[in-house]
């Protein structure tokens, strides 16, 4: 067809973490009946302009997975944007429940790494697009002492000697569909996503990046789209303890030239 | 005892053929007014006022278990009958006649047409995935109420590219300008979830539950 330009607006996603069916360390919204709701929770970042919603499970037990099942199956009835799922996501079984109960995209991270494979499974069987494969990366020097990052496992507790820029150039090939990037070096700093790892790997592979870990002002997300080629921003306390709403993130973000979805 | 007369409501089915999430689907048509059932029985298409057919994952896989379900004559009989139909995403591709998707494969030639994937000349990410906006063009029905150039909900990484441009009823910029919506007589079929589309997508499925209601 003919050339167009591009207009497709960059993504802001919050991200919450529960545990059991409970937003960890809740929210400060004025208006909830319950900010440790992870539903009440979606719906709210859902009325302020939220491009997505991300749950990611920290709950420790697997043999409770019935719990975020729930949650998930009552978001999909407020909701109508998309919402990943991850944590604790170990095989096809898991993806097909969770995307059943109303998830359009799931995120893996460990078991990824345990067996590469499993990506390239889930991806033909569920397609690329709800296949979304979380990379935690930290700092570490390659061996010519050039700058280089070090793939985490189990909630960024494991090294594993797998560098990150390798690993997402087989996990693209692998048929992940999206990868989501957390920065161990940045992750509550309030510092800003770690740009260089986010255009390194944006220059890498050709799948959309979700720039995560570190952002404490609405310049770092600029920073994050503009510098760092990230598709998505990932955000958590920024938006949780009100210091700003997704609405007005946009609007910072639309007046310096970044397309957003307002 | 009730006297009044109660008209009866169309029964709206979403095909369900083992491809992606139908809840959502169900559930946005529910919030936009419209009732819909999830169903793999091939009786139940046939029988319906209106079909949704909804579709992530590979072209290849939907047909094949489109097929196997023996959904495509119910469809297709349904699409012939002139009942109003709703295509999401694959279910829009599968309506081509072919797609280019890991080698060529057969669709069900409803829209003479093919499935082509995203130039990758154009250095963009694929799959083109989250918002963008839809410009209309000819028949407006589906978007009536919805401000032209609105944000909607993509993520795919082939589009259509019908034979008959007359079809497009809404088109998209990704590096080049494809075909995100389309509408022939009854039938309607849309590139991006309008069901993930937050306020507009759920006035997409109202439109269209109107549709419904207006050729039962």
């Amino acid at each position: 067809m003919s050339p167009g330009k591009d207009e497709l607006a960059r993504r802001i996603i919050p991200c919450l973490d529960v545990t059991e069916g409970r937003v960890v360390k809740g929210v400060q919204f004025v208006d909830l009946i319950d900010a440790g709701d992870p539903v009440e929770v979606a719906a709210a970042y859902n009325e302020q302009g939220a491009d997505e919603v991300t749950f990611l499970d920290i709950t420790a037990s697997s043999d409770k997975r019935e719990i975020i099942l729930d949650v998930v199956r009552r978001t999909a009835e407020t909701v109508f944007i998309p919402l990943t799922v991850g944590g604790g996501v170990r095989n096809l079984e898991n993806i097909r429940d969770l995307l059943k109960a109303g998830a359009d995209k799931v995120s893996i991270n460990t078991a990824a790494v345990d067996r590469p494979e499993f990506v390239s499974e889930a991806s033909k069987r569920f397609g690329s697009q709800c296949i979304v494969v979380a990379i935690d990366a930290k700092r570490t020097s390659g061996p010519d002492g050039s700058l280089a990052w070090e793939v985490y496992i189990h909630g960024g507790r494991t090294p594993t000697g797998i560098d990150v820029v390798q690993w997402a150039a087989r996990m693209e090939e692998y048929g992940a569909g999206e990868f989501m990037l957390t920065s161990m070096d940045k992750d509550g700093t309030k510092d800003g996503y770690d740009i260089e790892l986010t255009r390194t790997i944006s220059d890498t592979v050709n799948i959309p990046i979700i720039a995560s870990g570190g952002v404490g002002t609405l310049h770092h997300m600029y920073e994050g789209f503009v510098d760092g080629g990230a598709s998505a921003v990932l955000a958590a306390s920024i938006f949780h303890f009100k210091e700003y709403t997704v609405g007005e993130a946009k609007e910072y973000l639309q007046s310096r030239g970044v397309p957003m979805r307002l | 005892m009730n006297l009044s007369v109660h008209a009866k409501s169309p029964t709206v089915v979403v095909v369900d053929y083992g491809m992606g999430n139908l809840r959502s689907a169900q559930k946005g048509l529910e919030k936009a007014g419209v009732k819909a059932v999830i169903t793999s029985d091939p009786a139940a298409v046939q029988s319906a006022d209106a079909v949704v057919l909804p579709g992530v994952g590979a072209f290849q896989d939907c047909m094949a278990n489109l097929a196997e379900a023996g959904l495509v004559a119910p469809v297709m009989g349904a699409i012939e009958q002139g009942k109003p139909f709703l295509g999401i995403c694959l279910g829009m591709q599968l309506l081509m006649t072919i797609s280019e998707e890991f080698g060529v494969h057969r669709g069900l030639d409803i829209i003479p047409g093919r499935v082509v994937r995203f130039d990758p000349d154009t250095r963009l990410k694929v799959p083109h995935m989250g918002w963008n906006r839809v410009h209309y063009s000819g028949d407006s029905r589906l978007f009536e109420g919805i401000e032209d150039g609105s944000f909607f909900y993509f993520v795919h990484s082939y589009y259509v590219a019908p034979e008959d441009g007359s079809v497009v009823c809404g088109w998209t910029d990704y590096g080049e300008r494809f075909c995100s919506a389309i509408a022939r007589d009854n039938l309607f079929a849309t590139q991006f979830h309008p069901e993930k589309s937050h306020n507009h997508g759920l006035k997409v499925l109202q439109n269209f539950g109107r549709i419904v209601s207006e050729c039962s």
